[in-house]
């Protein structure tokens, strides 16, 4: 498929129609992690950081790592891990097998909700009777239906037994996470297109998407769409192929949030490439792939302000700028959204967004901050209309 | 010499009382987190200030402490025995309120090897066992009321009443809406760490279950 | 070139406000009285100078939240 400089950057089918059964490659920890360098695979999980580097990062403590599978999937708008896991669960412990023979793993886990575990158990069952489970019994563990619940310390809490809630960075899991030991926790998405990369090869992996953000990705697609669901895509997708994939838009759209509740909001430009690069002069990334559509006649500003107040419930409450922060902020932008005009509201808005940032155990006040103060740019227009008490949307509602 | 000691037992055991006595205001003090203010718009003392003299009077205190048990262990007439000292209620003479004593030297030798060592132990555990603070006062306060000759004494009984007034206001205070600097900060969670929390049926938009139990 | 950070562990932190009166250059206060780095970073860097007072606040903390942490200057 590889095709000198072009790459499928559309949407595409690869992870959804791999089949299952297919046999794995036996790699050892130089091969792998020397594929994944070379593929330029980044987690799936929402962070996007260099898969290799993570793998190296656990390797450089003596002893095999602990490797988890991380399905949580805390984020409402997110359904492509439970496909995963529901309808191509091989695939992703096959992902999970190739890495934990690779490093040596002295344990590997599954963390997934509670809906998902019944049918999990089932297939981890025939897989160890057809020896596909060799190396590492996988260990499932329910996660708790929180937000961040999938955060990679509150992961590892959750399987130590303890209260599914970040914890202090000072020390990162990769270097002590469960019982000690350097823990490496994968989304499913990536462990899958691990297990791709082993069977077909780095290359093949970079003939989707773009040279710098290679690869397909698995986009959940809501909102103001005929068939809301998973599509996946090459990397620099534009927007529009996305929100057509997910059966077209039922309305003519305003904006786009992208990459979840910690992403941001964009204009409907159908021509926005899905990308880390493009994306990032909206301030944001394509994240875990969300993508939410507001039709016009809604009010972005009260779409972000019901986010923000789901968010500032959704806290842990460990931290004292996050509890109190979050709740602040919420209310302030709902003020904003339901134009109760105070002077100096979109000024508070954003002194609190600088308040909550970096001041917490996990970034979650980050990311919500994040969202927020792309909301107040990208519905500029509305935040000055609603301090004059109206609102853009109100010719199109009438 | 042993009336010397005699002597120097009582008053050591008092002055360590009345010493205890401000480190429990102080500590409470350095608890609500508000420096001491001072003339005018100055502060007489800032909160760190109020945090060091607490644990300098401690350290104090504690010296008359050992004074006070080290020469009452000496002292033929007090007729303690070693296993006194860390024993509770073995003892000959006045047996109940001189154990009430060694009660208290178990707690307050506890408080303050845990508070030097709470690097090593950790926070939670430096909190239990500080908060037997508020156990070891009065309970020091009755063996000296009931355990030595000076029971009697209009000055013993004034002494204790104001140290007791003191230690009452205190923890009134603590007690108080008023007591923290920030009445509308939000209470933080701190994770209970015996628990695993089990799976859980969606709760939709309701509170998320962390398993929080401690609300602090 | 080694530097010290400063290490706040948000999980413990009670706003108990001492590190922010013994270390005023790096440290302020906030709404609600937690620790607020005056230069925004996450993990301020600790100059020479102000070593000895951030001890002294490390050690003075009520609920040990703050660490020192000496590290090389990275981009993390």
């Amino acid at each position: 498929m590889t095709n000198g400089l072009a790459t499928m950057r559309g949407v595409q089918h690869r992870l959804l129609a791999e089949p299952a059964g297919a046999p794995l490659p036996e790699l050892d920890r130089t091969q792998l992690i020397g594929l994944l360098r070379e593929a330029g695979l980044t987690g799936r999980g929402g962070a996007g950081f260099p898969t290799w580097r993570k793998l190296e990062a656990v390797t450089v403590a003596p002893g095999g790592p602990v490797v988890v599978a991380n399905g949580a999937e805390g984020e409402p708008a997110s359904g492509k891990d439970g496909l995963l896991l529901a309808y191509h669960p091989d695939l992703v412990l096959d992902g999970l097998q190739l890495v934990a023979r690779a490093l040596g793993a002295r344990s590997t886990h599954l963390y997934l909700p509670a809906a998902a575990a019944g049918p999990i158990r089932a297939v981890l069952d025939a897989r160890r009777r057809a020896g596909r489970d060799p190396i590492a019994a996988v260990n499932p563990t329910i996660a708790p239906d929180a937000f961040i619940a999938g955060e990679e310390s509150a992961v590892v809490a959750a399987l130590s037994g303890r209260p599914a809630v970040p914890a202090d960075k000072r020390v990162r899991v990769t270097r002590a996470g469960l019982g000690g030991a350097p823990t490496l926790v994968q989304n499913v998405e990536t462990l899958a297109q691990i297990a791709l990369i082993g069977r077909r090869g780095p290359g093949w992996f970079r003939s989707a998407g773009t040279a710098e953000e290679p690869g397909t990705f698995l986009a959940t697609v809501s909102g103001a769409v005929a068939q809301p669901g998973v599509v996946e895509a090459g990397y620099g997708v534009p927007l529009g192929e996305l929100i057509d994939a997910a059966g077209g838009a039922t309305a003519p759209l305003q904006a786009v949030l992208i990459g979840g509740f910690h992403g941001g909001w964009v204009p409907a430009r159908p021509d926005l490439p899905v990308s880390r690069a493009a994306l990032a002069h909206y301030g944001t990334s394509p994240g875990a792939g969300i993508v939410i559509a507001l039709p016009q006649g809604a009010c972005g500003l009260i779409e972000s302000a019901r986010i923000a107040s789901y968010l500032a419930g959704q806290v842990s409450g460990q931290c004292g700028p996050c509890i109190n922060g979050l709740p602040r902020l919420a209310d302030t932008l709902t003020d904003l959204a339901y134009r109760r005009a105070k002077p100096g509201l979109p000024a508070e808005v954003k002194r609190l967004t600088a308040l909550v940032t970096g001041r917490g155990a996990c970034r979650h006040p980050d990311g919500t901050a994040r969202m927020i103060r792309s909301s107040l740019m990208t519905f500029d227009a509305d935040v000055v209309a609603h301090l004059h008490g109206h609102c853009t949307q109100e010719a199109v509602r009438r | 010499m042993t009336d010397a000691l005699w002597y120097f037992g009582r008053g050591s055991g008092l002055v360590a009382l009345v010493l205890f006595t401000i480190v429990v205001a102080l500590g409470i003090g350095a608890r609500s987190g508000r420096p001491i203010p001072g003339a005018g718009s100055g502060t007489l003392l800032p909160r760190f200030a109020v945090n060091l003299l607490h644990r300098n009077a401690a350290l104090l205190a504690a010296v008359f402490l050992g004074g006070h048990v080290v020469s009452l262990y000496f002292d033929p007439y007090a007729q303690l025995r070693f296993v006194d000292l860390v024993l509770p209620f073995a003892g000959q003479h006045r047996p109940f309120w001189l154990g009430l004593g060694t009660l208290a030297l178990d707690m307050a030798l506890a408080i303050v090897v845990t508070s030097l060592l709470r690097r090593r132990i950790g926070a939670r555990a430096w909190r239990v066992v500080h908060w037997l603070a508020y156990l070891c006062w009065p309970i020091a306060l009755l063996h000296g009321l009931q355990t030595g000759t000076d029971g009697g004494t209009w000055w013993l009984r004034a002494i204790a009443c104001l140290c007791a007034a003191v230690v009452l206001a205190a923890v009134a205070w603590r007690l108080s809406p008023s007591f923290t600097r920030f009445p509308q900060r939000a209470k933080r969670r701190v994770p209970d760490h015996r628990a695993a929390v089990d799976g859980d049926r969606g709760s939709g938009t309701g509170r998320p279950r962390h398993g929080l139990a401690e609300v602090r | 070139m080694s530097e010290s950070r400063l290490h706040i562990d948000w999980t413990a932190c009670d706003g108990r406000g001492l590190c922010a009166e013994l270390l005023p250059e790096l440290l302020a206060e906030d709404d609600w009285g937690y620790p607020l780095v005056r230069d925004g970073a996450t993990e301020p860097a600790v100059p020479r100078a102000l070593e000895g007072a951030a001890r002294r606040a490390v050690d003075r903390c009520p609920v040990m939240a703050l660490r020192l942490t000496l590290s090389s200057t990275s981009t993390s």
